[in-house]
């Protein structure tokens, strides 16, 4: 009973809190689900936070379409094998609607993806989407709450956020009016890490080193696919590469690693010099302020 | 020093001091020298320093976050930062030292375990420095580490160094700070070179104490360990129904973070308010059934008896004097820019109970400045005050002094829903 509990416990312990204040304040809450590491920590804390009952809340994944076949599959099978409902909202469903108007077809498909979640969140009424963003990975990230209040446009209002104390959260809302809950805001890559060794999380396979047609470009791996072709005097060289975080294929790129197991990858964040938004997230490279830009319009 | 233990404990601090004492360049310092900020962003601050006409390397930077503060040149809101050593994660909440100090700083504080307390060399104690530390001691910051920084713009004199310790020695016995358990600790530092934050440097040789970071890897945390007695707030009840799963028909259990105390398999316990009394058959994390469970753990706890729990209920120890309360006296720091009128009603957030409360008196409403106790009639964004409150649920509570989590509350607009204030509860009516 000596001392404090580790910091992997006391981080899971906080998750765990915040997801069933959720639970407990809000009506109809949704767990955001992506098939990435980060979401699949979330889901290993719903567990803990909630078995041997149901989770009370459905997950729900907004694929841009562009999406690596394995992480859908895994998706799927990890919705199965939880016996939990899956939604899956589509970006697509948005551009039939005319919702989302792309510039031209090959254009990155990432910031739709606000416009397809605020949709369904008002198709489904939910007044609470639990995210898995963490306030390591990105400036604006730093300065969010852990229950982030969201107006009825889906606007983040970083001047404006309710103050958090102790661990009392307020996840009161008005009817259109919706909160993000980050039961993950103060893990860090490392910890996610650490977490899934220690839990012995499966993860899409993309997570670990395998052989992978790329380019160089613009200082960049580009994976090549078929979405993101090789342009004219490209050269194509196939390494061995792993990716160290999981979205829309126009958006993601890989590391080049011979990590194939939870233990190398540990090894290797521990001694990295980029981070990882910075390595990997071409989305986030566009200008200082992106990222909280995007928040502002509905971003998670 | 991204290390991978995987055994680390936590500890939280702030850093609080006004708007130029160089706080962000301590923050920036500690992260660069134990090499938490990576290429990229290094490379995002060279480019901005360069932009701004700057020779070095400006490692405040690294604290910038929003848009405008990046115009402005100012922070507006708490940032939460991280690093690792080889013994601990830290969690630095950075609070802003302009205007909104009070809100911000109780914000941050709120969680903290450690405060660093900034004081420019060059100027020594200012207005700032008092209200800070008497922030710190109101919130119930266990560890204050007062950071005399700048000390290469005074030619690392130690006897300045010496007169401002003294000076704030005094301050601090004067409103209370040094109390048992509280520990109080001076370094001289230049976060702009790096002497005493990480590395010692060789410009202070006189000085013989630890760095700041030796400091923090020091503080004994099994302080701040909340020993006292078992508090388990009820946040969800969890009763699967599953038909097809006859061992799961009958199954309730009941899910919360142990606040402080511990519990163990067998232990007589009682549920507030209803009193109703049985013994704790079960106690588990997900799958694995644990025989005790203490202080900062998330449980789900089944007892031997059917009784009635719902959500904000607290489960406790038999033999606690513990009881509901529908009147309490406690300290309201208001938050709004919207005033505290005695005549509305407000919501109150406690644990996981949450209660309509009336304002029955303002005592006084305390002037941080003077530290003296004037009278008001309402409160303002920024300020302190002794407020009576009547709530039309019962609570259960203890004071702050005794137990930070179960002495804590939040208060909320009931039409707005924003959070307008955060309370301490002083004494029980």
């Amino acid at each position: 009973m000596e001392g404090k509990i580790s910091h992997l416990d006391w981080l899971e312990s906080e998750a765990i809190h915040i997801m069933r204040e959720v639970a407990g304040q809000c009506s109809n809450p949704v767990l955001l689900f992506s098939g990435g590491k980060d979401s699949l920590c979330l889901l290993r804390i719903a567990e803990k936070a909630f078995r041997p009952g149901r989770f009370p809340f459905p997950l729900m994944h907004i694929d841009t379409g562009h999406n690596y076949p394995e992480v859908i599959s895994f998706r799927d099978d990890k919705a199965n094998e939880l016996g939990e409902r899956l939604i899956v909202a589509s970006l697509e469903d948005s551009m039939n609607q005319g919702t989302i108007v792309l510039k031209s077809a090959d254009e990155p498909r990432n910031k739709y993806q606000s416009i397809t979640l605020l949709e369904a969140i008002e198709k489904h009424g939910f007044d609470c989407c639990i995210g898995g963003a963490r306030r390591d990975e990105e400036k604006a990230r730093a300065k969010e709450r852990i229950m982030s209040f969201r107006d009825e446009f889906g606007q983040w209002d970083p001047k404006n956020q309710r103050p958090e104390l102790w661990n009392l959260y307020n996840a009161k809302v008005h009817k259109g009016e919706n909160i993000r809950a980050f039961p993950i805001s103060n893990w860090t890559e490392m910890d996610v890490w650490q977490y899934i060794e220690r839990e012995g999380l499966d993860l899409p396979s993309i997570y670990f080193s395998h052989n992978r047609d790329i380019v160089k470009r613009n200082g960049a791996i580009v994976p090549i696919t078929e979405v993101t072709p090789a342009k004219s005097g490209e050269e194509i060289k196939n390494l061995a590469v792993r990716f160290r975080t999981v979205g829309d294929i126009t958006c993601t790129a890989p590391v080049l690693s011979d990590a194939d197991t939870v233990e190398k990858i540990i090894i290797e964040t521990a001694s990295t010099v980029i981070t990882e938004r910075g390595e990997t997230r071409l989305d986030d490279q566009v200008s200082e302020a992106s990222m909280e830009q995007r928040k502002k319009e509905g971003y998670f | 020093m991204n290390d991978t233990d995987k055994n680390n404990t936590v500890l939280r601090f702030l850093t609080c001091g006004s708007v130029d004492d160089g706080k962000s360049t301590l923050i920036g310092r500690l992260l660069f020298d134990t090499k938490t900020i990576l290429t990229d962003t290094l490379s995002n601050i060279e480019k901005t320093s360069k932009k701004r006409g700057m020779s070095a390397l400006d490692l405040s930077l690294i604290t910038d976050g929003l848009q405008a503060e990046r115009e402005q040149g100012i922070t507006i809101d708490v940032a939460y930062r991280y690093f690792s050593t080889g013994t601990r994660k830290y969690i630095i909440a950075d609070a802003p030292g302009h205007e909104q100090y009070t809100r911000n700083m109780v914000t941050a504080a709120s969680t903290a375990e450690l405060a660093i307390i900034l004081i420019d060399s060059r100027k020594g104690m200012l207005t700032q420095t008092k209200r800070h530390s008497y922030l710190a001691k109101l919130v119930g910051i266990k560890h204050i580490v007062v950071a005399i920084n700048k000390m290469d713009l005074v030619e690392y004199d130690e006897s300045k160094f010496k007169l401002i310790c003294d000076e704030y020695k005094a301050f601090a016995t004067a409103i209370d700070l040094i109390q048992p358990g509280v520990s109080l600790e001076f370094i001289p530092m230049s976060a702009l070179n790096g002497d005493m934050i990480v590395d010692r440097g060789s410009a202070m040789d006189w000085y013989e104490g630890s760095t700041l970071l030796n400091i923090l890897e020091n503080i004994d945390v099994k302080k701040n360990i909340n020993e006292s007695s078992l508090r388990f707030p009820v946040q969800y009840i969890c009763r699967p129904r599953e038909s097809d799963n006859k061992d799961l028909h009958d199954f309730r259990a009941f899910m919360g973070r142990i606040e402080s105390g511990h519990m163990k398999i067998n232990d007589k316990v009682k549920v507030l308010p209803s009193n109703h009394e049985s013994k704790i058959k079960e106690i588990r994390i997900g799958e694995s059934i644990l025989s005790n469970a203490r202080y900062e753990q998330s449980v789900t706890v089944s007892l031997y008896d059917e009784i009635d729990i719902s959500r904000g209920d607290m489960i406790v120890h038999q033999n606690d004097k513990l009881s509901a309360v529908k009147n309490f006296t406690a300290t309201v720091c208001w938050l709004s820019e919207t005033d505290l009128t005695q005549n509305r009603t407000y919501l109150i957030m406690h644990t996981s109970r949450t209660s309509k409360a009336k304002i029955t008196d303002i005592y006084y409403k305390m002037n941080i400045n003077s530290t003296e106790k004037e009278p008001a009639s309402i409160l303002k964004t920024n300020d302190i005050a002794s407020v009576g409150f009547k709530l039309a649920q019962p609570l259960i509570v203890d004071t702050y002094i005794e137990n930070r989590e179960t002495g804590s509350f939040i208060i909320v607009d009931e039409s707005s829903y924003h959070t307008v204030g955060a309370g301490m509860i002083e004494s029980l009516d």
